[in-house]
């Protein structure tokens, strides 16, 4: 039994150790919000919070993550300025990777409360997308530091 | 998602709630309109396409047809419906339809999504829905109040009478309107009287896809299912020789191992233990159909038919006498790579297959082909299949494909319980049907006032519809490869396009924009090189190339105008335009660029685009198509193409095919010009213009023509090498 806190809630799951916390949080927690794209952490689609840190969680042997503070794109309050920002810029398209997006934005705007240019890009370099949703990104990105600076 | 309702269950609740529903038929001469219990009665011999139903808690649910892949349809489509029923926007909610016949296009007689056809093909059916309910409850509140009809008036969801101040909601007119006769013909809205089309109204799907809510095909959930992941050769028409069926068998929660036509599929209890037994299969592979087959040897064989006689698509005046009187001439080649579709949400299917039912989940564009390839597999009829269309992590043409329907529905008959079927990233990206590679060699030639008069050009293409749409490919000819080649606008008296079939291992299918995403390329790239031999500016020579065309020539002046074409350029070093028509909608767009002599690294600096897609219906999600558009277009032109070696595909994920990523997104600006002419499509017609508007602003900047994509960094220093 490998314990996870997740959300803020402990769960228990019978697995092995080497398996990537992502399939534990999708298959087996059905925490389906956090998405598999690559399976090689090129794409950023499972970045989840793990003590904070954007992480992604298909490199992440579950193992590793007993004791530690995982967050996932549903332990995300609906008022976060960054979920706000995602809808007020009506960022997604298709909407796959915008969980792992969301996650990474939110990781950068607790590091940085205004990220310019090139701290956004540093940060969000790793996040595919096909859609191409790219410049909406930036835009909810911007606005949700503005609006941090508000409050 | 939305859950999906079936017709009998969407007839009992319609009923039961006494709610009205109004459903559109499609007919061999167009559509028809029947109320739920016309339904009921089993007397109309046709097939609903889309439903709405007005509930009596106000609800207003749109059941859309078309698959919801970012596109926005699940917005877009409710819009056109609610604007001409005078519904409250707030009261509206979506369901995806199920898969049946009675859903089809009605303009294109399949239930599908592709072709940039959504808003295109459903802006009449929906309209008429929506103006009939609305007729039926202006007719059931002055019946209810016995008051003329046209002493009734509809506002945001409710009729009002208001001589003597009394109004009722649709959700209480909803049982006395269900017992009307469903007029056909009711009074449709003038454009100007449009509350919701046109407007940029926010996405009906955004919160669920912010908060994770959304359900993609991949976190499909039920209960019993097993995991099952497959084993698969790397070489093209490779087959299985020997593999340790025991080993894999052995895994803790392994349960079955299953032999199938692409390989060989084991199922467990959790995707982690289907996947170390998968690894521990072992299989021995045996030889490819074309072992030595890879990158340079296929572009040989493209090369080589460039050399043989094709079909004539398309041939206007006498282009070799043409040609041969030109005061001036030039020739070019181009090459383009085959592309993978690289949805962000790899392929999968979760599929129960029973004695006398199927269900079956999956993020697909075809529905009717999901129907229709179930029906074969499991020998149940259409009404024993239940078609759940989840939201799709990308399209793009990938999910027209059937193909992982097919194992997961084999695999859930060999093990009788329901399966849920996940690619990997690399077996998504080694077993696409690609964007066709393709080569074409084109000769123009001018007058002597420097007019282009003759232009052959020949394609040598793989066919998609061969495969896909056999009963449409005409004369031999391919109509996907010659795309934008064989409907140029361009006013060229002499005008010759063949066509080469060439059929390699490498399967091939619709991406997004499909031809025109390279005949778009080929085109605009060479009527660049022709306006530089006539030593006339690019913008100057397309105009003088379409006196007949005001639409593509209006769209050349905004876009030019709004980019600054005659101003001097700041930052960039150059700038390149194109335009291109694809799927009903012209696109005209200017690239600024700069090329970095030492690294051969391209930069896009910014994107102007101007759009004609006649009327607009959301001018938010148009815009965002044509970003999107855009960027997956730079990425196919600056980036992707897919390596082959020892007869298999060798890019595999995103180390080795490369999109493009937040770094490489320029600035973009998208104008739209609302020309009030049919509408065109949305989803695709963004894409084409961008790699040669970026390739023109190479040559602008640099004096290179690049006639290959992707535009790499190493292409684009061997190209400046040689000048």
């Amino acid at each position: 039994m490998i314990h996870l806190d997740i959300n803020g809630k402990r769960h228990a799951v019978d697995v092995n150790p080497d398996v990537p916390l992502l399939w534990v949080i999708r298959e087996h927690l059905k925490l389906t919000g956090t998405k598999f794209g690559c399976g090689i952490g090129m794409c950023g689609s499972c970045t989840v919070h793990i003590d904070g840190k954007a992480q992604r969680s298909c490199q992440v042997p579950v193992g590793d993550a007993r004791g530690k503070k995982i967050t996932t794109i549903e332990g995300i309050p609906e008022d976060h300025p960054v979920k706000k920002a995602w809808v007020r810029k009506q960022v997604p398209q298709c909407g796959y990777c915008q969980s792992g997006q969301i996650m990474q934005a939110i990781a950068l705007l607790s590091e940085e409360r205004e990220p310019d240019e090139e701290k956004i890009l540093n940060a969000m370099e790793g996040n595919l997308c096909r859609c191409g949703t790219y410049p909406s990104i930036k835009r909810a990105i911007r606005l949700a530091a503005r609006e941090g600076r508000k409050s | 998602m939305s859950r999906t309702i079936t017709r009998r269950e969407f007839i009992k609740k319609s009923l039961a709630g006494a709610g009205l529903a109004i459903a559109v038929s499609v007919t061999p001469s167009g559509y028809r309109l029947l109320s739920a219990s016309e339904l009921k009665k089993g007397a109309a011999p046709f097939s609903p396409s889309i439903w709405l139903q007005v509930r009596p808690d106000n609800i207003v649910n749109v059941v859309v047809n078309k698959s919801e892949m970012g596109q926005g349809v699940f917005t877009s489509l409710p819009m056109i419906l609610a604007d001409e029923l005078d519904a409250d926007w707030k009261q509206i909610r979506f369901e995806s339809a199920p898969a049946a016949d009675k859903y089809k296009d009605p303009a294109r007689g399949m239930q599908f999504t592709g072709g940039s056809s959504s808003v295109r093909d459903m802006y009449d059916p929906l309209r008429k829905a929506g103006a009939s309910a609305r007729q039926m409850l202006l007719t059931a509140a002055a019946k209810t109040w016995q008051v003329p009809i046209n002493e009734c008036e509809t506002i945001n969801g409710t009729v009002t009478h208001k001589r003597s101040s009394r109004t009722l909601t649709y959700g209480q007119l909803s049982a006395k309107a269900a017992g009307l006769k469903v007029p056909q013909d009711p009074p449709l809205k003038d454009k100007g009287m449009f509350k919701y089309i046109g407007k940029p109204l926010d996405r009906l799907d955004i919160h669920a896809k912010v908060n994770g809510a959304a359900v993609f095909g991949i976190d499909v959930q039920v209960p019993g299912m097993l995991y099952a992941s497959i084993a698969r050769p790397y070489a093209y028409g490779s087959k299985p020789t020997s593999f340790d069926k025991d080993a894999a068998m052995k895994v803790k929660g392994v349960t079955n191992v299953v032999s199938l036509h692409t390989g060989i599929a084991v199922c467990a209890k959790t995707p982690d233990a289907a996947w170390k037994g998968r690894d521990l299969l072992k299989v021995s592979w045996g030889k490819g159909s074309d072992p030595g087959m890879n990158d340079e040897t296929l572009e040989k064989r493209f090369m080589g038919d460039l050399g043989k006689n094709g079909l004539s698509a398309r041939n206007d005046g006498d282009v070799k006498a043409a040609l041969g009187k030109a005061a001036r001439k030039a020739g070019a080649t181009y090459v383009l790579p085959y592309l993978s579709h690289a949805t962000m949400e790899p392929m999968n299917c979760t599929a129960h297959v029973g004695p006398d039912k199927c269900e079956i989940w999956i993020p697909t564009q075809n529905q009717s082909g999901v129907l229709r390839l179930a029906e074969k597999e499991t020998g149940l009829k259409p009404d024993q299949i239940h078609v759940h269309t989840t939201y799709l992590g990308g399209g793009f043409g990938r999910r027209f494909e059937t193909d992982v329907l097919e194992e997961a529905l084999k695999i859930s008959k060999a093990v009788k319980k329901p399966v849920k079927l996940i690619w990997k990233r690399e077996e998504d990206m080694q077993n696409d049907l690609y964007r066709p590679a393709n080569c074409s060699s084109i000769e123009g030639g001018l007058d002597e006032n420097g007019q282009l008069v003759a232009w052959s050009h020949k394609i040598v293409c793989p066919s998609i519809f061969a495969r896909v749409f056999p009963e449409r490919v005409r004369g031999g000819i391919d109509p996907a490869a010659v795309e934008g080649l064989e409907n140029m606008e361009y006013e060229i008296p002499n005008l010759h396009v063949e066509y080469v079939r060439i059929d390699t291992p490498v399967p091939v299918g619709f991406w997004r924009s499909v031809g025109s995403s390279h005949n778009g390329f080929t085109v605009e790239s060479f009527v660049d090189e022709m306006a530089h031999a006539a030593g006339k500016n690019p913008l100057e020579f397309r105009l003088g190339l379409l006196k007949n065309h005001p639409r593509p020539r209006h769209l050349l002046e905004v876009v030019a105008e709004k980019a600054g074409w005659s101003k001097p350029l700041s930052g960039a070093e150059g700038r390149g335009i194109a335009q291109v028509l694809s799927f009903g909608t012209y696109v005209a767009q200017v690239a600024e660029v700069s090329v970095n002599r030492k690294d051969g690294m391209i930069r896009v600096h910014r994107v102007v685009c101007a759009v004609d897609c006649g009327d607009v219906v959301n001018p938010a999600i148009i815009t965002a198509q044509m970003q999107g558009a855009i960027i997956m277009g730079l990425s196919a032109a600056l980036r992707e193409g897919i390596t082959l070696a020892d007869g298999g595909v060798r890019s595999s994920n995103f180390d080795t095919y490369q999109i493009l990523r937040m770094s490489g997104a320029p600035e973009i600006e998208v104008h739209i010009v609302k020309s009030g002419e049919a509408l065109g499509g949305i989803g695709e017609p963004g894409l084409p213009p961008v790699a040669p508007a970026v390739a023109n602003a190479v040559f602008n900047a640099t004096g290179i023509r690049l006639r290959r994509l992707p535009m790499k960094p190493e292409t684009v220093l061997e190209a400046m090498k040689k000048t």
